[in-house]
């Protein structure tokens, strides 16, 4: 297909960007956080509560768009709908957004997500007593938590063990991934580690949560909202801010495709879904690797930015660490990375703070502003079902 | 397994043999004598029952709902039979009561050093309905004692008995099959330290850890449905089992109602050889799980079948696992409602 021609490429925009504070204790309900959120986001975009017609959230948030619009002074909805997969439904909800708007189901479409996940239900606490059900999606946890696997952090120990047999990846080649996102986060006033950078030796010294992942490979738990405001790509030219034009939105799901568990494919070594998504990418935008200014890489785990790198084509198959070591993530780099911290450094908002990242390196104002930024890749969880997206300054 | 902890130094100094051929010497043995309970069947433990239950089911109060019913009159709760024999707070406490042969089992578990117990399960029949009056008596006899099994709460013996309950006509009116396990509080345990099974790899523990055991969790249930109960049941008879689609012989893991490959609903098992090579493996040590000891080796197995698993690895030390290292199955009884795969490590030779 013509990428000129692709009905989703540049029809859509994100116009505001609203959060709240990352904190350890937010103090205010999940639903608050939301609220605030979504106000600021809109405020941001130059509009008002009253102009939102539609609301895309993720399955896990536990504050439906109904609470939200009741308490802001949102009024009527013609769109709402949810993306499944925690971390991996981020790009999803602005692909929804984007292709509401493209089709005219919705004008001002606002994406959301908003959790205590540090003071409330942490996730990284892991499944192993989570209630029960007979359904499908929880019996799928029957076959780790009998035998003691049970956390995100273990699951992707799995993957990461298998990665380094292959390609003779080690724990200081994770490290570097970290390294990097708390320089940048050192210098972001808004992120949890803001000037507490690490170096590799603290990497190495810190201990092990699930070997070959190190405490400093996973990243934090984070109480916060985040929200985003999509509308047309022409009327953004008319708001506010410079308009970050989805020039691409993606989601994938791989063969055999578990959650944070597929562990029963061919290889472990990729990441099939995030191929899948960069395909899409790629063929919606016209662009190649090579035209990625900056990338926005979700790393809730370390080990798992490297296949990425791999499958969106900035390096070959089990380079990824050369690729990190020869310092190409940095500012001065190939591509600049996670200039906001990441999940690691500013806040782990199931990559949501990341879009928000990514709408101010097009606009030029990240604290981390690389020289040229134009077109900005962003990707959503990984291990699971995931989505992805490039915004551009676009025409 | 190793020989029960007390069985050298043993006051009767009986090897280890001969201490199993003495629990085996238990089956058929009563424990407890035919005795009728302190009360015979009577309204005011019935209401007290039913309240502290729950259970408002009227024919077991009101006299003209259980007549509605076809029944002379009311009756007691089916679950009551074992509360008409049972001794009372004091004579409980006091270890007043019991029979001459459960004293003497105590006394030979505590021997092995099987000093805990807990219920594991009760089954019941019941062949009549117990009415006011009734005056119900109980006979306890041992059906069998297990070989030592390794479990989450430490190594133990399964020990059933039947209890046959009988109304004052001596006729059988209920009859309970009823489980403990008799363990050895891990940290007492005599067995030498295995640091890469979780059943016995403890960290290094202080005298105040050994003086106050915490109270065993366990392991976290699968969910059993529909799709996957056939793999559990089997797993229960220590049979590790690869569904196998029916049209198109395509095995598959984890387990599914549909083939990917062909679409068939149709399915069947094969047995796994139990042999497997580790795919990859990972080393736990946070979050920790109190049903668990830590450091805990979990891996993807790849069977001889080409089907992989994620499990346990045992008896090997975390630092020398290695992927492609060959493995081989054996069976956890993690607790008595929990049997799982987990695979320890074997000679290359051994492989095929």
């Amino acid at each position: 297909m013509n990428p000129c021609q692709h009905p989703l490429s540049g029809a859509a925009a994100i116009a505001g960007i609203g959060a709240t504070e990352f904190s350890k204790d937010s103090g205010r309900s999940e639903l608050r956080l939301a609220c605030e959120a979504v106000l600021a986001a809109v405020a941001d975009a130059g509009l008002k509560p009253s102009d939102v017609d539609g609301m895309v959230t993720f399955t896990a948030d536990t504050s439906s768009e109904i609470h939200i619009a009741r308490n802001t002074g949102i009024g009527e909805l013609t769109f709402f709908s949810r993306i499944p997969h925690g971390g991996g439904a981020a790009c999803g909800t602005i692909q929804q957004a984007a292709m509401a708007v493209a089709t005219g189901v919705a004008e001002v479409v606002v994406c959301y997500r908003a959790f205590n996940e540090r003071s409330g239900e942490r996730y990284g606490l892991g499944q192993a007593d989570r209630p029960m059900d007979t359904g499908a999606d929880r019996a799928a946890y029957s076959w780790m938590t009998p035998f003691g696997l049970s956390a995100p952090a273990q699951w992707v120990a799995m993957f990461a063990r298998r990665y380094m047999h292959e390609y003779g990846a080690t724990s200081e080649d994770f490290g570097r991934v970290a390294v990097v996102d708390r320089a940048h986060a050192a210098a972001n006033p808004a992120a949890w580690f803001y000037q507490r950078p690490i170096t590799l030796a603290d990497h190495q010294a810190s201990r092990w949560i699930a070997e070959p992942l190190r405490l400093l490979d996973c990243c934090q738990e984070t109480d916060g909202g985040q929200a985003l405001v999509v509308v047309s790509a022409e009327r953004a030219r008319d708001l506010p801010h410079p308009p970050a034009v989805v020039l691409a939105a993606a989601q994938g799901s791989g063969q055999d495709q578990h959650m944070m568990t597929s562990y029963y494919r061919p290889t472990i070594s990729g990441i099939p879904e995030m191929g899948l998504v960069g395909r899409q990418l790629y063929g919606q935008s016209g662009l190649a690797p090579e035209d990625i200014g900056a990338a926005i890489l979700y790393d809730h785990f370390t080990p798992l930015v490297l296949p990425q790198l791999e499958e969106l084509g900035f390096c070959g198959r089990g380079e990824a660490k050369d690729f990190i070591a020869e310092g190409n993530l940095e500012l001065g780099g190939r591509l600049p990375f996670n200039t906001h911290g990441g999940q690691l450094g500013e806040a782990y908002l199931h990559g949501m703070n990341g879009i928000a990242e990514a709408v101010r390196l097009v606009r030029g104002t990240s604290v981390n502003q690389p020289p040229d930024a134009r077109n900005v890749l962003v990707t959503a969880g990984t291990g699971v079902p995931t989505s992805g997206l490039v915004l551009g300054p676009g025409e | 397994m190793s020989e029960p902890a007390g069985a050298e130094q043993g006051e009767r100094g009986t090897p280890g043999a001969s201490y199993e051929e003495r629990l085996r010497a238990f089956a058929g043995r009563e424990l407890v004598p035919p005795k009728p309970g302190p009360d015979p069947v009577n309204v005011p433990m019935i209401r007290h029952w039913a309240e502290a239950m729950g259970d408002r089911n009227p024919v077991y109060l009101d006299e003209a709902a259980a007549r509605a019913t076809g029944r002379p009159g009311v009756v007691a709760p089916a679950s009551m039979a074992q509360a008409w024999t049972m001794r009372g707070y004091a004579a409980t406490v006091a270890g007043r009561g019991s029979g001459p042969g459960a004293e003497e089992l105590a006394a030979l578990l505590h021997e092995g050093g099987y000093t805990s117990v807990v219920a594991t399960d009760s089954e019941f029949e019941f062949l009549r309905e117990l009415v006011p009056g009734d005056h119900v008596s109980v006979r306890e006899v041992v059906e069998s004692i297990s070989p030592e099994k390794a479990t989450a709460l430490g190594a133990g013996r399964f020990v059933t008995t039947v209890r046959t309950y009988t109304d004052h006509n001596g006729a059988t009116v209920a009859v309970q099959r009823w489980r403990t396990l008799r363990f050895r509080p891990k940290d007492r345990s005599h067995k030498p330290a295995d640091p890469g099974d979780p059943n016995t790899a403890r960290p290094t523990s202080t005298a105040a850890d050994a003086q106050v055991e915490p109270p065993k969790v366990l392991r976290p249930r699968p969910a059993v449905n529909r799709d996957n109960a056939f793999w559990f049941e089997a797993a229960s008879e220590h049979r590790l089992v690869i569904q196998r689609c029916a049209g198109c012989r395509a095995l598959r893991h984890p387990p599914g109602p549909c083939c990917p490959k062909c679409g068939s609903f149709e399915w069947d098992t094969v047995e796994s050889s139990g042999r497997g090579r580790v795919h990859s493996f990972v080393v736990n040590h946070h979050p920790r799980h109190p049903a668990f000891a830590y450091p805990l080796v979990v891996a993807v197995v790849e069977l001889e079948e080409d089907t992989r698993l994620i499990t346990d690895l045992v008896g090997v030390r975390p630092e020398e696992v290695t992927i492609d290292m060959p493995v081989a199955l054996e069976w956890l009884d993690a607790d008595p409602g929990l049997s799982l795969p987990v695979f320890r490590p074997v000679a290359q030779e051994d492989q095929p």
